[in-house]
């Protein structure tokens, strides 16, 4: 493998100047690292109003009656949360961001297989965006009906959905975009010598993704679009008044809400398979173990939908399978889990921000995953389904587990992403306010969900009030965190210290071009020997 | 792939094939007006594939193709048909 | 020996962008694919009705416009084959006859949903909610949105294949670079492949 000093000289894609100036530089460029960063700000926009939104609903929930909202404005509130939360920032989140950015350099490319498609899905994604945001500023009334827009509601219910529905078909166009270009980007420009069982685990994660994200991604289209007419046309499909079954539209919708779930897990734990290996200064353990739990996961995950319905009224064998299937789907996972804390045993461990990070998220995924089990079982399920138990386990695997997953892998590439390395101290304190904060904030809607507190509820029965509160403060402590560390990255972006080109002392691709990478990342495309290797250490 | 021709499909096969697809819709039309009950059905399915496998490997190429695009193919018609079959789970059951 | 090819080209790659359009054929599948499983329900649930229902339609436009669309996949199947011999006459006159094809097929389909509509049916129509029973409403929204999803595809396709002929005739697509036509053939064909399942699943229910 060549070494990049050679290529110093060569102006970096922040700098580079080309033939459009100021922001039409940025949103013209079909530079993967630029469109890795729009996609990066755009999201922490939307992210920013997400958290906004999170934090007014547990404040509502500090006391019971009303404390500073109606009970429509928060099912607004709940709504527009969640559709923010789950089709703009968890399922776009670290393949738009991180694979953007890093899947051409990991994999030895000068760029994605088609450039112009990727700057597209950028647009789709703002367009999609604004939709959604239209639906709130426009029409009669904020959509009230929770994220999945679930029938006959999303089509009886006043308020203003078309506009919402609208903008989550347009979201996933971007989606489908975004993984169509990884797939043939993996599929074809691949560094001379790379072959598939020397991909860095991170990209094969994506290669998992981008599949689901191809094939599941469309079914909601469909849904969606069936919704739109069904308000427009009256077309009968989910209308049980016109012989329609609604419990259809629940299978459809979760045929790819479900793997949906993948999609976001998936790349989190492939920058994990990164992190651990670096900071452990260690081979990781059971690549291959890896990779397979990867495509097994994405297969299986194809086929769980069910569990989110056992109370919908499907057929005991239905929901039998659905059980079964449910309870596969977690082995590939604590495999992976067994190979992270391998990597770790006789490592030499260096605990940076990001392998914080990294053993933070198999905790709180761990966490996640088992009451994942606890939910997959049909008799507990209908004890707590549609409690607080529910939000409690998908905060803690789509939150958790994306959002450590992302902060990890903010901070394990920042180095390389801005050629500048963060406050190490602020970005532990960060961290720490962070971690406690989120579960402080979250743990409790075990306990809550278990005694019975639903869902979705602006009011609740004086007996739940401490839990509650306990709640309301760790989303206080958490966004502090999240501020800690937002403004330490900003800052360090613009006066830290210079980064060098690697150092974390990793091997994979991208630790071998400057901090920042050139325009076209590599000079030379790199060759890979007979010895080379992601992880030889 | 420097050794990857590109195969010219002479102009008479793609004649054959059509010739063969319209007879099969003719076919499937025929079968679908004896009274077969439920068969018809799976009959007026089972031309429908075969048209659809002609398509497929002649028209779209696939039959001069790498494998690994066939394998593609064949990988998603199996995940569509393993959705329905788990979504009948439920209504044939219910 | 990838690299090889990225070298001499660093932009043009058939075998990537062949790839990519097979990729997107398959969310375009699935996008039908969800239909399909709203249909196979629906029909396992209301067998009569779509019996009857099925029955509206049409049987001869519907083998018409069959064998309209097989015919014009075998005409842009041939034009690539012309592209290919660099027969760029040929090539362009196969591509007219498709799109001449599809928009026989638009009309067709024009006609077919006017009777409909002169017989008071259509999504949402008065005469199909009063009148009719759930199986009929289920059926023929179906038809409505299943056809009318496939009919955009077709649209769709014919201005694709316009683009390609442009090109063709601008000399931007030939036998060295034959990417696009390639992939406004394989579109179409995907909307060949579709019609192949609509046609017997609304057509031919006896």
């Amino acid at each position: 493998m060549q070494t990049a000093t050679q290529l110093e000289h060569e102006v970096n894609y922040l700098d580079y100047k080309g033939k459009y100036k100021g922001i039409f530089a940025w949103i013209f460029s079909t530079d993967h690292k630029r469109i890795a960063l729009l996609y990066m700000y755009s999201m922490l926009t939307m992210f920013v109003v997400g958290v906004a939104l999170g934090l007014a609903m547990k404040l509502e929930l500090i006391a019971p009656g009303k404390t500073i909202m109606d009970p429509q404005t928060y099912n607004a509130v709940f709504t527009v949360h969640g559709v923010i939360m789950i089709f703009m920032i968890v399922i776009p989140g670290l393949p738009a961001v991180f694979g953007n950015f890093m899947l051409p350099i990991m994999i030895g490319a000068k760029d994605v297989a088609f450039p112009k498609i990727n700057l597209l899905s950028w647009y789709f994604y703002v367009a999609g965006a604004l939709l959604v945001i239209s639906s709130v500023l426009f029409g009669n009334g904020t959509p009230d009906t929770g994220w999945t827009f679930y029938a006959p509601y999303s089509f009886k219910s006043g308020t203003n959905l078309l506009p919402a529905i609208f903008g989550a078909f347009v979201l996933g166009f971007s989606s489908i975009l975004t993984g169509l270009n990884f797939i043939v980007t993996i599929h074809r420009m691949r560094a001379p010598g790379m072959t598939w069982f020397k991909m860095p685990l991170f990209p094969w994660s994506l290669y998992g993704t981008a599949w689901i994200q191809l094939l599941a991604t469309p079914v909601i289209g469909i849904t969606l679009v069936l919704v739109a007419l069904e308000r427009i046309f009256n077309i009968g499909v989910f209308d049980p008044a016109l012989g329609g079954d609604p419990i259809l539209y629940q299978h459809l919708f979760w045929i790819y809400s479900h793997p949906a779930v993948y999609v976001m897990i998936l790349p989190a734990m492939g920058a994990i398979s990164e992190i651990i290996p670096t900071f452990s200064q260690k081979h990781i353990f059971g690549y291959r173990a890896i990779i397979v739990s990867t495509l097994a996961i994405a297969f299986v995950g194809y086929f769980v939908w069910g569990h989110h319905m056992f109370t919908s009224g499907m057929s005991g064998t239905a929901q039998y399978t659905f059980s079964i299937l449910t309870f596969i789907v977690a082995i590939p996972s604590a495999i992976k889990v067994f190979n992270w804390i391998s990597t770790m045993h006789k490592g030499s461990i260096n605990p940076e921000a990001p392998f914080l990070w990294a053993v933070t998220f198999i905790f709180v995924f761990m966490i996640g995953g088992f009451s994942g089990l606890v939910l997959g079982a049909l008799a507990t399920n209908v004890h707590v389904h549609d409690t607080a138990f529910v939000v409690a386990h998908f905060h803690f695997i789509v939150f958790g587990g994306v959002g450590f997953a992302f902060f990890g892998a903010i901070h394990y590439w920042f180095p390389k992403m801005f050629g500048r390395m963060y406050d190490k101290v602020w970005a532990k304190v960060g961290w720490a306010f962070f971690t406690v904060g989120f579960l402080t904030l979250y743990s409790p809607m075990f306990y809550l969900g278990m005694m019975g507190m639903p869902r979705r509820y602006y009011d609740y029965l004086p007996e739940f009030h401490a839990g509650n509160i306990l709640s309301t403060l760790g989303s206080w402590v958490m966004t502090f965190g999240l501020l800690i560390i937002v403004i330490n990255l900003f800052r360090s972006a613009k006066n830290g210290a210079i980064a060098s080109i690697n150092p974390w002392n990793s091997k994979t691709l991208e630790w071998t071009v400057p901090s920042p990478p050139p325009l076209e990342n590599f000079d030379e495309i790199p060759v890979y020997g007979e010895k080379d290797g992601p992880y030889e250490y | 792939m420097e050794n990857e021709k590109h195969h010219i499909v002479p102009y008479k096969v793609y004649i054959y094939i059509l010739v063969a697809l319209i007879a099969m819709t003719f076919m499937s039309i025929g079968i679908t007006k004896i009274n077969l009950g439920e068969y018809s059905v799976l009959g007026a399915m089972i031309f429908a594939t075969l048209k659809s496998i002609l398509v497929l490997s002649w028209f779209m190429h696939l039959k001069f193709d790498q494998p690994f695009l066939r394998i593609m193919v064949g990988f998603v018609a199996l995940l569509f048909f393993a959705v329905i079959f788990i979504t009948f789970l439920d209504y044939y059951f219910r | 020996m990838e690299h090889v090819a990225q070298h001499s080209d660093p932009h043009y790659d058939q075998e990537a962008s062949k790839l990519g359009m097979w990729l997107f054929i398959f969310t375009e599948l699935l996008l039908f694919g969800g239909l399909f499983i709203v249909y196979a329900i629906y029909r396992f649930l209301n067998p009569e009705a779509f019996q009857m229902a099925g029955h509206e339609l049409n049987i001869t436009i519907g083998a018409i416009n069959t064998i309209i669309l097989l015919v014009s996949s075998m005409t842009i199947a041939m034009s690539t084959s012309a592209l290919q011999k660099k027969n760029k006459g040929l090539t362009v006159l196969l591509l007219e006859i498709t799109i001449m094809l599809a928009l026989i097929f638009l009309i067709n389909k024009y006609f077919e949903w006017g009777v409909k509509f002169d017989h008071g049916i259509w999504p949402g129509s008065e005469h199909l909610l009063n009148d009719m029973g759930h199986g009929e409403v289920l059926f023929f929204g179906l038809y409505f949105v299943m056809t009318g999803l496939h009919a955009l595809h077709i649209v769709i396709g014919m201005i694709i294949i316009i683009v390609a002929l442009n090109k063709v005739q601008k000399g931007t697509v030939h036998a060295d670079r034959p990417s696009l036509l390639e992939n406004a053939g394989l579109y179409w064909h995907l909307v060949d492949l579709i019609w192949i399942f609509l046609f017997p699943l609304f057509y031919l229910i006896h």
